[in-house]
């Protein structure tokens, strides 16, 4: 049997909508509703204009994303983009977000492509153009009056002579029943009167008064709660289960064991949470993990998967020629997303059908991994997406979601899963861990003559996707097969150059088969990247890859300057061709005063507190953001400790959709960058990993000293839009490592700077 | 066991394990929103709350603990109509991104405010030192504590 999910749920047969936000509401009786938008069951058709959007008879403007909101700011801006698409007042939209019910599928929320996607391709704001268009041509007809002397604004459109009639009494209430047009016309920037503005998030006022509903809030009749219980021993597998180690705790329903997942439901939370504490697991010892002292060391040795990205094929025989060639090798940490928020599910599996509620990135693919591990089919399961925590990433929103079909399958409830600190710390996906070797020949005249990069990249698991379940934990645990890597020699490069991880230092030409896609003129180059096998679970965090590949790009470019005695800006401007990141060096430089000289500052002190200042630029993924940041750092060189003093960024995401919202992006992301770049640093021991909670992984409490941060907004309206929420945080690592340098002339090559490797480092200087 | 508990101006009997952190009594049995569970440990001040005009980490906090004492949580302090003068503040500043902290943000901010009105930059900071917000709007949160600082002047 296949259950009708389909949204004329959210329809009073008046054909008003009916759109709430309360999860509990969502949960109703299905398929009894009767309105205009039946779409199909299990597809909602992108080519559809109804898809999209629709007009209620009391004017309010629906409107249906696959891309959701975790507090960067989605909700609003896609809020404006509809409006100054359809002219109606932010007012009259609803945006409903990443339902599998009732949005397109738009895959994941991640890889700054939201923006990209709903404002350049044929998805959100061309569904708003295509109804703008279909309304003025009903409006003409019914006017008798030509399209072009037809103005409208605020959902009425008007003709010169003052007749007018409103979207509503063209359309409220009803189905479009067209194609989504990819030709509609869309509004000017020049025109815009929503978009491009500082739009205030929309969110702000229930936020701040603490009535906000998080996934942690949802509530749904019947419900109990799940609590997991862990291996703490990466790789431990479960050698026994003692039910009755907890029969003696009230309120407990039921100990629920799934090959290696363990879990205990209960009535109430706290009984849950006494329970997984008490509750007896012997377990079976995984085969230990690599010593970490060793990691970088160990990884380089792992057999792996390579890929070639730009190979000249002369770069061994323009170092041997080279007046002189440096190497250096810089190496990153795995770091966890650490939501604030531990993660939190509600699932409602029952036997014929299921619903979730999770703070996922990827309803659809996550809909597909509930309907594998429940086995039930696919149109069945409902995937609703509520906000959680800040994500970052692949956090454990998706092991929770898991957990949470997994238990309330096994005792026909709903059930609320919420994750504790450590059950977070040792069930998501790590950002990656990574070993960057550089090596460059520079010539007489002090230019780059070749440039040689390879990188090594650890990986496990990843998104749960499209039938994987096992890309996280819970999938695993409940015996699915995480992705793993397959060792593949590489190949030479061929077709267009990608550099989607950053890879490819932008100083290089990018040139494959004499097509050039890089971002400089170094046209002797070779990049080979290796992705080795992770002993713990990876996944995509904020600028994943991006960040560690520019940490090392951009603190080598600045070994180079150093080298031969040349000014950062001005070297970095001599081998940069790309105009979009030449004109973000020149507008952070200009707006930070930047003292033009080469590093370390000049008789800098070898004691004492000093104080420098770095820059790095990237073009994000090749073409998907534009950035330079320059910081001022200062070092306490007895203690190893620094601060951030003054950070100064120009930022390039093309046309600005909301430049407030921007900034709140451009800063959050340094100072995470900067949290990240100090102290975040995932650690184990011969078997598990230790750190599992606030004392045990370092991040920047609210309590630090802010730095200014100077936001330089470079707007390109007509231009295609970038991603805008990694860019800044790629370059902080880099900038702030550049600064430590030219502060104390000491080179540190691997992040988290603590202070005992700055203190090493200022020990090792020459 | 049944226990009488005072909260945001409101009294309520709830039968709860008097052991039960006062955390989960007030989003499960309340339903509340403003305390939200963190980290379970006082390591985040996600779950923060103020009683007897301190803020307490209502995660560690056995309810049986509160006593006749009143709790105040994030929705206690103003209404979305009415918010209070330190949630205007934020909401003037744009002062979060994804808001899960801001319990303990906002609270602990009124705190220390409340008590030391003329306090120090210094001063604040180490009243925010045991306080996390990951998405790092420290900036704006910075602004709007100086901004309802201001206005208690």
């Amino acid at each position: 049997m296949k259950i009708d999910f389909s949204r004329r749920d959210f329809l009073k047969s008046s054909g008003a909508l009916v759109v709430s936000f309360s999860a509990a509401s969502l949960i109703g009786p299905w398929a009894h509703a009767q309105g205009p938008f039946d779409t199909h069951k299990s597809h909602i058709d992108p080519a559809s204009l109804d898809s999209w959007l629709a007009v209620a008879s009391d004017g309010t403007v629906t409107a249906y994303s696959g891309k959701c909101d975790f507090g960067q700011g989605m909700y609003t801006v896609q809020t404006q983009l509809v409006a100054e698409e359809l002219c109606v007042p932010i007012s009259a939209v609803k945006l409903i977000q990443c339902d599998t019910s009732v949005t397109p599928d738009q895959g994941t929320t991640s890889g700054s492509q939201s923006t990209p996607t709903n404002f350049n391709n044929q998805n959100l704001a061309q569904a708003a153009a295509t109804a703008r268009e279909a309304l003025i041509g009903m409006a003409a007809q019914q006017l008798g009056v030509p399209d072009e002397q037809l103005t409208v604004a605020d959902g009425v459109i008007s003709a010169k002579d003052g007749r007018h009639v409103s979207y509503v009494e063209l359309i409220g209430g009803k189905h479009f029943g067209i194609a989504l047009n990819v030709q509609a016309k869309r509004r000017a920037p020049a025109d815009w009167t929503v978009l491009g503005k500082p739009v205030p998030s929309m969110e702000r006022v229930a936020l701040m008064t603490g009535t906000f509903e998080f996934v942690h809030n949802v509530r749904v009749p019947g419900m109990v709660h799940g609590r997991v219980v862990r291996p703490t021993e990466t790789g431990a597998t479960v050698a026994s289960v003692d039910e009755k180690s907890v029969q003696h705790i009230p309120g407990v329903i039921k100990v629920v064991v799934k090959n290696n997942f363990v879990g205990v439901v209960a009535e109430k939370q706290w009984q849950a949470a006494e329970a997984a504490k008490t509750l007896k697991v012997t377990w079976k010892p995984g085969t230990g993990l690599p010593a970490q002292k060793d990691f970088y060391e160990y990884i380089r040795k792992q057999p792996s998967r390579e890929v070639m990205l730009v190979n000249s094929k002369d770069v061994d025989e323009k170092l041997k020629s080279a007046a002189h060639v440096l190497k250096a090798t810089y190496s990153h940490a795995y770091q966890a997303h650490g939501s604030i928020g531990s993660s939190c599910a509600v699932a409602d599996v029952q036997a014929d059908r299921a619903t979730v509620w999770s703070a996922t990135q990827s309803v659809y693919p996550t809909r597909h991994s509930v309907s594998v591990l429940t086995g039930l089919p696919l149109d069945n399961v409902r995937v609703v997406f509520v906000r959680g925590a800040g994500c970052y990433g692949l956090n454990a929103a998706d092991s929770a979601a898991l957990d949470a079909a997994l238990m309330s399958q096994a005792v026909h409830r709903p059930v609320r899963v919420q994750l504790t600190r450590q059950d977070e710390f040792i069930s998501e996906n790590y950002g990656a861990a990574c070993v960057i070797e550089h090596q460059a020949g520079v010539d007489a005249s002090g230019a780059i003559a070749a440039w040689d990069c390879e990188t090594w990249a650890v990986s496990f698991g990843g998104r749960p996707g499209y039938d994987k379940p096992g890309n996280v934990v819970t999938g695993m645990l409940a015996g699915f097969e995480p992705d793993t890597v397959a060792p593949k020699a590489a190949a030479e490069p061929t077709g267009e150059l990608r550099n989607g991880s950053n890879a490819v230092p932008p100083y290089l030409a990018g040139c494959i088969g004499g097509k050039c896609g890089g971002s400089g003129s170094v046209g002797s180059e070779r990049v080979l990247a290796h992705t080795v096998k992770s002993p713990f679970f990876t996944g995509p965090l904020r600028s994943p890859l991006r960040l560690q590949n520019t940490f090392a790009n951009e603190g080598f470019m600045d070994e180079i300057c150093a080298y031969v005695k040349s000014d950062p800006v001005a070297y970095r401007l001599q081998h940069l061709t790309e105009d979009r990141v030449i004109d973000v060096v020149k507008a952070a430089a200009k707006a930070a005063n930047w003292d033009a000289r080469p590093s370390p500052k000049p008789s800098h002190a070898l004691t004492g507190t000093v104080t420098g200042r770095g820059i790095a630029c990237v073009a994000y993924e090749g073409d998907n953001g534009y950035a330079a940041l320059v910081a001022e750092v200062e070092v306490d060189q007895a203690s190893g400790r620094m601060q951030v003093q003054r950070f100064v960024i120009a930022h390039d995401c093309g046309p600005i959709s909301n430049p407030d919202g921007l900034r709140n992006q451009i800063e959050g992301g340094l100072l995470q960058g900067t949290s990240r770049a100090l102290g975040e640093e995932i650690t184990w021991d011969d078997r598990k990993v230790t750190s599992i909670d606030w004392q045990t992984y370092n991040s920047l409490p609210l309590g630090i000293h802010v730095p200014p941060i100077e936001s330089v907004l470079i707007d390109r309206p007509g231009m295609k839009a970038t991603g805008a929420g990694e860019t800044a945080i790629t370059l902080a690592a880099a900038a702030i490592g550049n600064a430590i340098f030219d502060a104390t002339g000491a080179r540190i090559r691997q992040v988290p700077f603590t202070p005992e490797r700055i203190k090493s480092a200022l020990a090792e200087r020459a | 066991m049944a226990m009488v508990l005072k909260v945001n101006g409101r009294t309520h009997t709830v039968d709860v394990d008097p052991q039960t952190p006062l955390l989960y009594v007030l989003s499960d049995e309340l339903q509340l929103r403003g305390p939200k569970f963190g980290c379970g440990l006082a390591q985040c001040g996600a779950c923060t709350v103020i009683i007897r005009g301190q803020t307490v980490r209502s995660c560690v906090m056995p309810v049986s603990a509160v006593k006749h004492d009143e709790v105040t949580t994030l929705e206690g302090l103003g209404t979305p109509e009415k918010p209070h003068a330190i949630q205007q503040a934020f909401i003037d500043e744009q002062a979060a991104q994804c808001g899960f902290c801001l319990s303990g943000v906002i609270l602990s901010a009124k705190v220390l405010l409340d008590e030391k009105p003329k306090a120090s930059e210094e001063q604040i900071r180490e009243g925010l030192a045991s306080v996390l917000c990951r998405c790092f709007a420290h900036t704006r949160m910075m602004r709007a504590i100086k901004r309802y600082q201001a206005r208690l002047a």
